[in-house]
């Protein structure tokens, strides 16, 4: 079966870690959880395939995991913060997972981020149909609120 | 009677929790987020609650994908500090609140806010950063801590909305539970930041500051953003400002701003911090109320001191589906 289209497919550069996502990556996700033990970290790191055939991981989620595409393993049902542990494993900054995540180099990402980060502008959505929030912005109508009291029924 | 007097929300970046155990708070990066909690240190010196809830979200150490519960509060005696893979952060062990925290899971509970209850749990930065940033670092923490852990991790998180009324059912809560305790509510994560996928790094100020000025006066409004607006405008994990309303919740609609600091970045995130008071006393026993409880159905609002008793008699009719 098709997976199910979500208004949040339209959110460009977005991985939404929802119900689906955590069915397939839950292999992925479990690896990354054994390596809070350092025993399991050294384990991994000696033989890295090996030490991958004791989850139930399919054969594009080894290779990402293998290669580090942090990307794919989100695709493939990875957590951030699941994966951030395998970073952590290689040693590595999370600052240098970003720049892998964003296909920068780690001081261009550390630049964008001292400069305000990564601007909303032209980042909302892939349709383009997305407009600016409405329901964030402040001055508040407040006899409005009232009567829109419905809207959770 | 217990009673809520105030909320403060609080980014929980794990960097500034490494920036203070590695002892680089004085660092020009690190000090611009440091000096914007000074004053926010001295109000908690002198308010000092005797207990504090801490709402706040669990990144994969205390809970795995293999248990995933939407709200799950902390009623053990000590919360130990968890290894998040380089090892446990030396902060001390949180001590619990065992007595109100059962009171307020029976309490909730009843009210329709179906949490988990956790006897055993350790926690992560989620917690302990923002107990840093508003206590310090002492070597014991001043007063017992009630975490209440809410998943942001999996989608979907709560609504909103349901923070919100779960922040009142808290209150309701606290309000019923004999002992004198002056309890102060933590909101914590956010603001905008995504550390997933090619759009990581993506800050959004001008929602966050609108988000800040609507927490102090129209906190209804926010309860109505829906999770595809926070991950689009706030980024992918900027959804754990659903965790801010919890807090917003459980005080007065009318409240007092104390304190606001806002700064980008630290490291991945927008830093959003707010300290609210409840302005007024609650009144004293139950007559108060019932005289205040204004006729059913009506929606003129009630000015004063019967809001309070207003805002219990609404959000009865929104359980009865009368709104």
């Amino acid at each position: 079966m098709a997976r199910e289209p979500h208004d949040y497919d339209d959110i460009p550069g977005t991985f939404v870690f929802d119900a689906e996502k955590s069915r397939q990556g839950y292999g992925i996700n479990m690896f990354c959880m054994s390596l809070m033990k350092d025993a399991n970290r050294r384990e991994f790191k000696a033989n890295e395939a090996e030490y991958l055939k004791k989850f139930p991981l399919t054969p594009p989620q080894t290779q990402a995991i293998l290669k580090r595409d942090y990307n794919r393993m989100l695709e493939l049902g990875g957590n951030i913060y699941f994966t951030a542990k395998l970073g952590a494993t290689d040693g590595h900054s999370f600052r240098h997972l970003a720049a892998v995540m964003t296909g920068s180099s780690q001081e261009d990402y550390a630049a964008m981020m001292l400069a305000g980060g990564r601007s909303v502008e032209g980042n909302r959505s892939k349709s383009g149909k997305a407009k600016p929030a409405a329901a964030a912005k402040s001055k508040p109508k407040s006899k409005r609120v009232s009567k829109s009291r419905s809207q959770r029924g | 009677m217990a009673r809520i007097i105030a909320g403060v929300a609080s980014s929980h970046v794990p960097a500034i929790g490494a920036a203070i155990d590695n002892k680089q708070t004085e660092e020009p990066y690190w000090k611009r987020v440091f000096s914007g909690f000074e004053k926010s240190k001295e109000w908690m010196a002198k308010t000092k609650p005797d207990v504090a809830i801490v709402v706040y979200n669990d990144h994969a150490s205390a809970f795995s994908v293999e248990i995933v519960p939407t709200f799950a509060l902390g009623c053990a005696a000590q919360f130990p500090p968890a290894d998040e893979g380089w090892g446990p952060r030396p902060v001390p062990v949180v001590q619990g609140h065992p007595e109100l925290a059962a009171h307020i899971a029976q309490s909730v509970i009843l009210d329709e806010f179906d949490l988990t209850i956790v006897n055993k749990m350790e926690v992560d930065h989620g917690l302990t950063v923002p107990m840093n940033l508003l206590f310090g670092s002492p070597e014991q923490w001043p007063c017992p801590v009630i975490p209440l852990a809410v998943n942001v991790v999996l989608y979907p998180p709560p609504t909103g909305h349901r923070c919100y009324m779960l922040g009142k059912a808290i209150r309701r809560a606290v309000e019923s539970y004999p002992e004198d305790l002056r309890v102060v509510i933590f909101g914590t994560g956010g603001m905008s930041h995504q550390i997933s996928g090619p759009r990581a790094g993506l800050i959004n100020s001008k929602f966050d500051k609108a988000f800040l000025d609507n927490l102090t006066k129209d906190p209804k409004k926010l309860t109505r953003i829906q999770h595809l607006e926070f991950m689009r405008e706030a980024g992918a994990e900027g959804i754990e400002m659903v965790m801010w309303l919890i807090m917003r919740g459980a005080l007065d609609d009318d409240i007092e701003e104390v304190y606001r600091f806002y700064t980008v970045p630290a490291s991945n995130t927008a830093v959003g911090h707010i300290i609210l008071e409840n302005k007024r006393r609650p009144a004293k026993g139950k007559k108060a109320a019932a005289r205040n409880k204004p006729v059913a159905g009506s929606k003129k609002p009630v000015a004063g001191k019967h809001k309070r008793a207003a805002a219990r008699a609404d959000y009865r009719n929104v359980r009865r589906g009368k709104r």
